[in-house]
C-alpha cells in the first residue's frame, strides 16, 4: 500500500502541511516588521542571498504542492466520481514543479 | 462521529476552498514580484494602493489559522497518542496565535 500512489499523495499533502504550518508564524513574523519599513529592508537584504533564495524554492514549491494536492482531495470528495481522478496525482505534482521552475526563472529576472 | 469532529471536518474543507484562490493568487504575486528583488517600498507601494490587498490578505490570515490549526490536530491525533481535551485547548491556542500573528501582519501592511 505505501507504494501505491495514492499514499505517497497522501505522505506529500500532510508533509507539506507540517513544513507550511511550521513556517507560517516566521512567515507573518516577518511581515509584522512591515511597520518599521528599515527592518523589513534589512530581513528582503538577508533573504536575497543564494542558500535563502534556496529554501525559498522549496517552500513555493510545497506551497504549490499543498494547493495542487488539495484541491485534488477536495474534488474526489465534493464531484463525482471520474476515471481521471487517477491521472490527478501527476498533473498536481507536475503544475507545483512549474510553479517552483517559474519562481527559480523570474528569482533571475 | 463525534459532533466537534464533524464542525472540524467541515471548517478544514471551507477554509480549504476559501484559501483555493487566494494561495493560487500568492504564488501569482510571488512569481510576479520576486523578479528584479524584493524591497519594503515596492511591496508596501503594492499593498497600501487598494483596501482590497488588506482584504485579502485579512481573508488569507484567519482562513489560514483555521486550516493550519485544525491540519496540526489532525496530524497529531493520528501520528502521537494526544488525543484528549488538552489538544483541542492547544489546538485553539495554535489557531489564535496565528491569527493575532497574520491580523498584526495585515495591519502592518496595510
Amino acid at each position: 500500500m505505501r507504494n501505491h500512489p495514492s499514499y505517497r499523495a497522501f505522505l506529500v499533502h500532510r508533509l507539506s502541511g507540517i513544513a507550511l504550518a511550521l513556517f507560517l508564524p516566521a512567515h507573518l513574523i516577518v511581515l509584522g516588521l512591515a511597520l518599521e519599513t528599515a527592518m523589513l529592508d534589512g530581513f528582503l537584504d538577508w533573504a536575497a542571498q543564494p542558500a535563502v533564495k534556496a529554501a525559498e524554492t522549496i517552500l513555493v514549491i510545497l506551497l504549490a504542492l499543498h494547493l495542487f494536492g488539495g484541491l485534488r482531495l477536495l474534488a474526489i470528495e465534493l464531484l463525482p466520481w471520474s476515471d481521471r481522478q487517477k491521472d490527478w496525482i501527476g498533473w498536481a505534482a507536475a503544475a507545483a514543479l512549474a510553479v517552483g521552475a517559474g519562481f527559480v526563472v523570474r528569482s533571475f529576472a | 462521529m463525534k459532533r466537534l469532529e464533524l464542525w472540524l471536518y467541515i471548517a478544514q474543507r471551507a477554509s480549504a476552498l476559501v484559501l483555493a484562490p487566494l494561495v493560487l493568487l500568492h504564488l501569482g504575486v510571488i512569481l510576479y514580484a520576486v523578479a528584479g528583488g524584493l524591497s519594503a517600498s515596492e511591496i508596501l507601494g503594492r499593498t497600501r494602493s487598494t483596501w482590497m490587498w488588506p482584504a485579502a490578505y485579512g481573508l488569507f490570515v484567519v482562513a489560514a489559522a483555521v486550516h493550519a490549526a485544525i491540519g496540526l490536530r489532525v496530524v497529531l491525533r493520528e501520528w502521537t497518542s494526544w488525543r484528549d481535551r488538552s489538544l483541542d485547548l492547544a489546538t485553539l491556542g495554535i489557531g489564535l496565535v496565528l491569527l493575532l500573528l497574520g491580523l498584526r501582519a495585515v495591519q502592518a501592511i496595510a
